[in-house]
């Protein structure tokens, strides 16, 4: 362990009585801030020569970012736990057997969430509910079954407080997975994140279509290209946090991020942005996961000793991580003002196809640089296409057309889509708001959804323009909280904050409607 | 013969409101009779070459080359200037098109669509542009709706109906007087279109816009249902309720009445009574 000087210490301790005193903050959403101040004083990782003047720099220079992980990590950052086994065996740890009826299987995962780590201390992945459920979900009558299902979401949502927490359904149509949709479409919640795992033919319309309505009244589910999905990972996926797709009973060590229009800052020209500036930050950013992912493995202790990993609801194995990126936008933009050229991505095709030779440098090497215990993606990190910051200015996630930018229409958006999802297994995805009150219309977004899979886009999510519930960048928030929070009251939820500032950042609420 | 090329006044790649689904939407130019309330009265009328517009377009979209305007969408803002000021119900940003053109400009769409809706104008004053646009969307595995006022017979146009799976059709009001009223012709057409597109199963959908003080709208609603309600039989069609809006309609017709959805939903439940179960109120 490095010593730190003792200036650092003290601004450390300042910010640490700034949240001790907050008047915003909850007693939960304290301890987790207090913790990450604790974590910031570490320094264990082996940091690769360089890292420091991409990391941690002012924001508009930052080109890599760890989003908020810690300087030594105590737990993976993303877990997603088999909880199909632990409805068929029960759990020791927790001294609960397996659940018997649909009463039990609730209360049984309602418990098993509080012991679920990640990086938000809440679980980022809450199970296929479809499945899990189905099994119980007659032996009490439909009323009933409604009923406790739709306490079983309330108790979710005011427990697990970021909407990083997802849950899954389909892509088969089943009894729990209706009711599923029938309770949130009427309660209107921020948490669990939903996604239904679709695959033409085998998801009925008429289920896609209560689900789409859902949609339009709550934002969620978003919806996954299953065939395209399983192809990557196997049937045994989750869609986890935002949109992630991810190892059942692993998960991912850590998500770090490339910010690509800062990195086409330091660029003369397009020829070195591809030859020398991206390459050398490629390089410093996985060695820098490779420090994360080994410190988790090899020191943490936290594959020896948790109860998750004991009893086999996860296995090391079953671990990869995400390389992510932001700003593919920002970065063909400032390329070409850097050469003369006026054309802007998601618009001019030599923009677009500067993308695609951007994003096949990164998957190039990223396919040739050996990641350590990531054996479940072929020895290789997963690339992601993050979705931003709420502090993010001027940055665009992912691969996304930025917002105010998109194409009149909405098919030249999707054509520009369809190029940037494939890269992206463990996830990527789009945002549409439908102007509902017209449309009355949910076979639209159904095709649009159907065109769109085939064209092998991989996750896309709609929303109603007029609806409480909306999706940030990946996540859910109620705009009545936000106006809350804004107003100097406190909120029960963490990702509520994060929502407040993307709105004023990231101007979510201006995206055009379709 | 050259082929049949028809003014398309514009092609809407994604429409979640003219029929099923998503669908692309074709809208010709040229109507046949004159709505009071007419949503888009720039699809009226054939452009003259008159060059009004020319001078008052903002950002010199417009030009007169050898007597025709001619139309730069790279420098147009859609700011409607043109079509507002236009004195014959016209628009300069029309196009000339083949059916096989059209068809090109569709397919860029496919697979996000299920079909195409074309409307207008009344596309039915172009029927063989119809029915060669049609044949071609079909062959591309693609639906064919078309969107009527029903003032041109559909049993004289068989090759057509061949290739058309259905009509939406607007029965803007059930008596002849008021329908006169309203568009400036009469009905007796529009009714026996329904009754004969609802006995060959092409009736698709049947539109009303509700215009509360302009005709007798209650009393419409009620007789369409009474007339309309043994067709259910062969073969079912939902029945979509418009509400009035002023955006597009021209100035001097602009202030009528916008019915309420209270009021909606009673003419709503007058086709209930009828035994009509597909009712779309927007």
């Amino acid at each position: 362990m490095r010593d730190i000087s003792m200036e650092r210490v003290n601004k450390t301790r300042e910010a640490i009585l700034d949240i001790i005193k907050s008047p915003v903050l909850t007693h939960e959403q304290k301890l987790t801030n207090l913790a990450g101040q604790a974590d910031s004083l570490m320094e264990v990782l082996e940091l690769p020569e360089g890292l420091d003047e991409l990391l941690n720099v002012d924001i508009d220079r930052q080109c890599i970012c760890d989003l908020s992980e810690g300087h030594a990590p105590v737990r993976p950052r993303y877990i997603a736990p088999d909880y199909a086994k632990f409805m068929k065996e029960g759990c020791a740890f927790l001294q609960l057997p397996a659940p018997t009826d649909l009463y039990e299987a609730l209360n049984s995962l309602l418990i098993f969430y509080k012991h679920v780590p990640s990086v938000t201390n809440y679980p980022v992945y809450v199970g296929q509910l479809d499945e899990l459920l189905e099994p119980f979900i007659d032996t009490v009558d439909e009323v009933q079954a409604k009923k406790l299902l739709r306490m079983f979401m309330i108790h979710v949502d005011r427990t697990v407080l970021d909407s990083f927490s997802h849950a899954n359904i389909g892509p088969k149509p089943t009894k729990a997975g209706r009711l599923l949709l029938e309770v949130e479409t009427e309660l209107e919640h921020a948490v669990p994140n939903l996604t239904l795992k679709y695959e033409e033919g085998v998801t009925e319309d008429d289920f896609m279509l209560k689900a789409i309505e859902c949609a339009l009244h709550s934002a969620k589910p978003s919806f996954a290209n299953h065939k395209m999905f399983k192809s990557e990972l196997t049937e045994n996926y989750v869609i986890a946090s935002c949109y992630n797709g991810l190892p059942l009973g692993g998960g991912s060590y850590t998500l770090c991020r490339l910010i690509l229009g800062n990195i086409a800052k330091r660029a003369q020209s397009i020829q070195d942005f591809k030859e020398r500036e991206l390459p050398y930050v490629l390089n410093i950013m996985a060695r820098y996961m490779d420090a994360r992912v080994r410190f988790e493995v090899e020191e943490s202790g936290f594959f020896e000793h948790h109860f998750l990993v004991k009893e086999g609801f996860i296995r090391r194995e079953r671990f990869t991580a995400m390389f992510g990126l932001v700003g593919l936008a920002d970065c063909v933009n400032l390329l070409l003002k850097k050469e003369g050229k006026t054309g802007r991505f998601g618009h001019d095709e030599y923009a677009n196809t500067l993308g695609v030779e951007i994003m096949n440098i990164i998957n190039d090497f990223n396919n040739s640089h050996e990641a350590p215990y990531c054996e479940v993606s072929g020895g290789h990190y997963l690339l992601h296409a993050q979705v931003g910051l709420a502090e993010d200015q001027h940055v665009t996630p992912g691969t996304r057309i930025p917002i105010g930018e998109e194409p009149q229409e909405l098919i030249d958006h999707l054509q520009v889509l369809n190029r940037f999802h494939k890269y992206f297994p463990s996830g990527t995805g789009d945002i549409f708001p439908i102007d509902l009150t017209v449309h009355r219309n949910p076979e639209f977004v159904l095709d649009i959804i159907k065109g769109a899979f085939r064209q092998d886009l991989r996750y896309l999510s709609f929303y109603s323009s007029d609806s409480d519930v909306i999706r940030v960048t990946g996540y859910l928030v109620k705009r009545s909280e936000m106006e809350k929070l804004d107003s100097g009251l406190a909120v029960l939820q963490n990702t509520t904050g994060l929502g407040l500032g993307a709105s004023k950042n990231g101007h979510i609420l201006e995206r055009k409607v379709r | 013969m050259g082929p049949v090329k028809a003014v398309v006044n514009k092609i809407i790649p994604f429409s979640s409101v003219d029929g099923p689904g998503n669908r692309t939407a074709v809208f010709l130019q040229g109507c046949n009779i004159d709505c009071k309330y007419c949503h888009n009265p720039e699809t009226r009328g054939m452009c003259k070459n008159c060059g009004l517009c020319v001078e008052k377009c903002p950002k010199g979209a417009l030009s007169l080359e050898q007597g025709r305007v001619c139309f730069d969408s790279g420098k147009c803002v859609q700011c409607d200037t043109c079509i507002h000021i236009c004195p014959h119900d016209s628009s300069p940003r029309t196009e000339e098109l083949t059916p096989e053109e059209v068809s090109a400009r569709v397919r860029k769409q496919i697979p996000y669509i299920r079909g195409i809706s074309v409307s207008g104008g009344e596309c039915m004053l172009q029927p063989e542009f119809l029915t060669a646009l049609f044949s071609l969307v079909r062959a591309e595995g693609l639906t064919t709706l078309i969107d009527s006022n029903g003032t041109i017979p559909f049993w004289e146009y068989p090759e057509l109906m061949e290739v058309t799976d259905g009509v939406m059709l607007d029965i803007k009001a059930f008596d002849c007087r008021e329908h006169r009223h309203v568009t400036g012709a009469g009905n007796e057409t529009v009714l026996a279109n329904a009754l004969w597109l609802a006995e060959h199963k092409k009736l698709y959908e049947v539109r009303a816009v509700i215009v509360p003080g302009l005709y007798d709208t209650e009393n419409s609603i009620r007789q369409i249902g009474a007339y309309l309600a043994p067709c259910l039989a062969v073969s079912p069609f939902r029945v979509k309720l418009i509400a009035y809006r002023p955006m597009g309609v021209r100035r001097e017709y602009a202030d009528q009445k916008v019915p309420d959805q209270e009021y909606l939903n009673h003419l709503a439940e007058i086709l209930r009574s009828y035994g009509f179960s597909e009712i779309l109120i927007i």
